[in-house]
């Protein structure tokens, strides 16, 4: 466990120093000498049926921390530890033999319903797959659960999509397909990569409701990366900003919102459009585009467009999360002057 | 003829005087299936100096709408009636040569997905001095059109040696500040912008609407916004028309319609977006899906899914008619619809 804030109950996801870097391969025969730190060294936690919104730009590391959290792909390095009752696991460590129980615990919903589904596959066969891979019950049983998940998400009646195929189903239809298929196996934990952003408003409002309510439900806890504050607002719980790498700030989302303290969370939410004509927003200018994190240099990530960069980012490394609030953590230097 | 940003002239604008009239347009695209009707009955006015909103999603026909205005629908597409006047001439009944003639002189479009927009193989100055060559040809010279196109350059904030740049050296903002120098390199009356950001992070997003406003209201010109984002139409229009399956369902002052949404569908859409501003209030839920447009519904497009729907709606199509002042709805309840801001207060 880490030295940070004890917790009454274990949380059910505690991620560690978790990094992830990918070489820049510069030939065949060259070892790779630099590497884009996609993830650099976050820690988060998760309690039992919370949900934490990861949102930064495109670039930051948000999906690539969901994947590792699956186990899609594998951290370069530190730890993320899984605590669901007796199942206690550092991820890392998941073995080939273990994988298909940790998936039964762990699911994860993709930002594309066009995409993450096979074109040749009924509803059927995409919902019963995890049951068929774990080889759980018989083909009717597993019809009686697909019925029942396909109920629960909204396509009524269930026995008309059974045995519909992808290009069948609307946009909103599919997404709502992905989330049975995420809950067939009664996951602990769901990892949400930008699960409404491709579909319209009046829909993206009936999957968000549809998340919100399984959740209560079913004691589900999400990860919910998004770049759409707005969609975080009514999702999470927490709301952790990502920028290169690094989580610059944490806490409760209405805090986060109405009391941003990092200089780049405060120009994220300056920048968010407002569905209001009479409010006027106040703009927090910063310097030119989102940088690479190629090699990045170890001071403040943030430097090259912070308005209010001073010496003491200059001399200092990456600033560690401080608290400023109550469950809220701010990674900067000059978060008391600013 | 010399042409330079200081030349890219700021026009007296006359904010009564319309530039552009859509009236009661009517498009359909024939497939193999039968008719889609894409846009029914569309008629607004953008003036001179007005940005202009069309939001609705997917489908609704805000596009095609805008596609049509430039002529630039696909082959299967059929006008089958109305009219869209320039300065009073119907471009409709312009013949290929003179349509062209139109396209970048008077309006310009900022497409969607300023991915795309570009030809990787050719260096981004070129591609723009096509368009000057088609429109000014033999009246520059090279060095004057390089001159022109740094300053447009400038205009949206790029370094100006970048004319001679290759697309795939720009960032995804970069390369869409460079359609907007492009759209602006014959000084056109109205630039038509389709989903001008939706590809973009927010803080670039921030900066690029920031830069199309300032230039709109410095050179007077014309926009017509297309957007899904209800968000992003709230900030940067003066008017605002919103679209459902191929309809014009309600028009007005962007401030007004947001105040007082008066046609269910604009209502349930406005409040349906997540804010991060104000109290975290109810969002409104929206069942169903929109219309096939190959069958559309009777009557009242919307009626399926509305919550005031009568029997007149399924028989009767309400007009888009003027229920306050400069505030066009097409519904028949409309009187109703205030009453669904105190059932969400429940």
């Amino acid at each position: 466990m880490t030295a940070t804030a004890p917790t009454q109950t274990k949380p059910l996801i505690d991620v560690i120093d978790l990094k992830k870097l990918f070489p820049i391969s510069r030939g065949l025969f060259r070892a790779p000498t630099d590497f884009v730190h996609a993830v650099d060294g976050i820690d988060f936690k998760i309690a039992p049926g919370e949900s934490l919104g990861l949102v930064g730009e495109s670039g930051c590391g948000k999906s690539t921390t969901g994947r590792m959290l699956v186990k899609l792909i594998e951290p370069t390095s530190g730890h993320i530890q899984f605590n669901d009752g007796d199942y206690e696991r550092d991820v890392a460590n998941v073995s080939r033999g273990e994988i298909s129980e940790f998936r039964s615990r762990v699911q994860m919903i993709f930002q594309d319903p066009y995409e993450s589904m096979n074109p040749r596959r009924t509803v059927f066969d995409t919902v019963s797959e995890p049951l068929a891979v774990q080889k759980i019950g018989t083909i009717p049983e597993r019809e009686e659960r697909v019925l029942d998940l396909l109920q629960l998400v909204g396509l009524t009646p269930p026995e008309n999509f059974l045995f519909r195929f992808p290009h069948e189903l609307s946009g909103g239809q599919r997404q709502r397909i992905a989330v049975a298929r995420a809950l067939v196996m009664n996951p602990r934990f769901v990892v949400a990569d930008e699960p409404t952003s491709m579909l319209d408003v009046s829909i993206r409002i009936s999957i968000m409701e549809l998340m919100t309510e399984l959740a209560d439900e079913l004691g589900v806890s999400y990860l919910y990366i998004t770049h759409d504050l707005a969609v975080a607002r009514y999702m999470c719980d927490r709301i952790a900003v990502m920028y290169l790498g690094k989580i610059v700030e944490v806490g409760p989302t209405e805090e986060i919102l109405a009391h941003p303290r990092h200089p780049y969370t405060r120009a994220l939410l300056s920048a968010v459009p407002v569905p209001d004509p009479s409010f006027h927003r106040t703009p927090v200018e910063i310097k030119g585009g989102i940088s690479k994190a190629i090699n990045p240099a170890p001071e403040c990530r943030f430097i090259e467009r912070c308005p209010f960069a001073a010496q003491v980012c200059e001399e200092n490394p990456h600033p560690p999360l401080i608290e400023v609030g109550e469950s809220h953590f701010a990674a900067c230097y000059r978060v008391d002057e600013i | 003829m010399a042409l330079s940003l200081d030349n890219l002239e700021t026009r007296q604008v006359d904010p009564e005087k319309p530039l552009i009239e859509v009236d009661d347009l009517i498009m359909r695209y024939k497939i193999k299936a039968g008719d889609v009707s894409a846009v029914e009955g569309v008629t607004f006015t953008i003036h001179q100096g007005e940005a202009v909103g069309l939001v609705g999603e997917s489908g609704c026909g805000k596009t095609s709408t805008a596609l049509a205005l430039l002529r630039l629908l696909p082959s299967n597409a059929e006008y089958i009636s109305g009219e869209v006047r320039l300065n009073g001439t119907d471009l409709l009944r312009l013949n290929t040569d003179e349509m062209r003639k139109k396209r970048w002189k008077d309006i310009a479009m900022v497409f969607q997905g300023a991915m795309n927009s570009w030809n990787p193989v050719y260096r981004v100055g070129e591609q723009i001095r096509e368009v000057l060559d088609t429109h000014f040809r033999g009246e520059l010279t090279v060095d004057e059109q390089n001159q022109h196109m740094e300053g447009l350059f400038r205009a949206v904030g790029l370094p100006a040696e970048m004319i001679h740049r290759y697309p795939h050296e720009f960032s995804g903002g970069m390369r869409q500040r460079a359609v907007i120098a492009m759209a602006l390199a014959c000084s056109p009356d109205l630039i038509i912008a389709d989903e001008p950001t939706t590809a973009l992070d927010v803080i670039v997003q921030d900066q690029i609407l920031k830069e199309l406003k300032r230039i709109q209201r410095d050179l007077g010109m014309s926009i017509l916004y297309i957007s899904h984002d209800i968000a992003v139409i709230a900030e940067v229009t003066d008017s605002l028309g919103v679209m459902y399956a191929g309809k014009l369902v309600e028009y007005g002052p962007t401030s007004e319609v947001f105040a007082r949404p008066r046609h269910p569908y604009a209502y349930l859409l406005l409040r349906s977006t997540p804010s991060i501003t104000g109290p975290r209030r109810q969002l409104a839920p929206l069942g169903g899906e929109p219309p096939d447009l190959l069958h559309p519904p009777s009557g009242c497009r919307f009626h399926p899914r509305c919550p005031f729907a009568t029997e007149k709606c399924s028989l009767e199509e309400p007009p888009l008619a003027e229920v306050l002042p400069g505030h066009r709805v097409a519904c028949w309840h409309w009187e109703e619809v205030p009453e669904l801001e105190e059932e969400l207060k429940r």
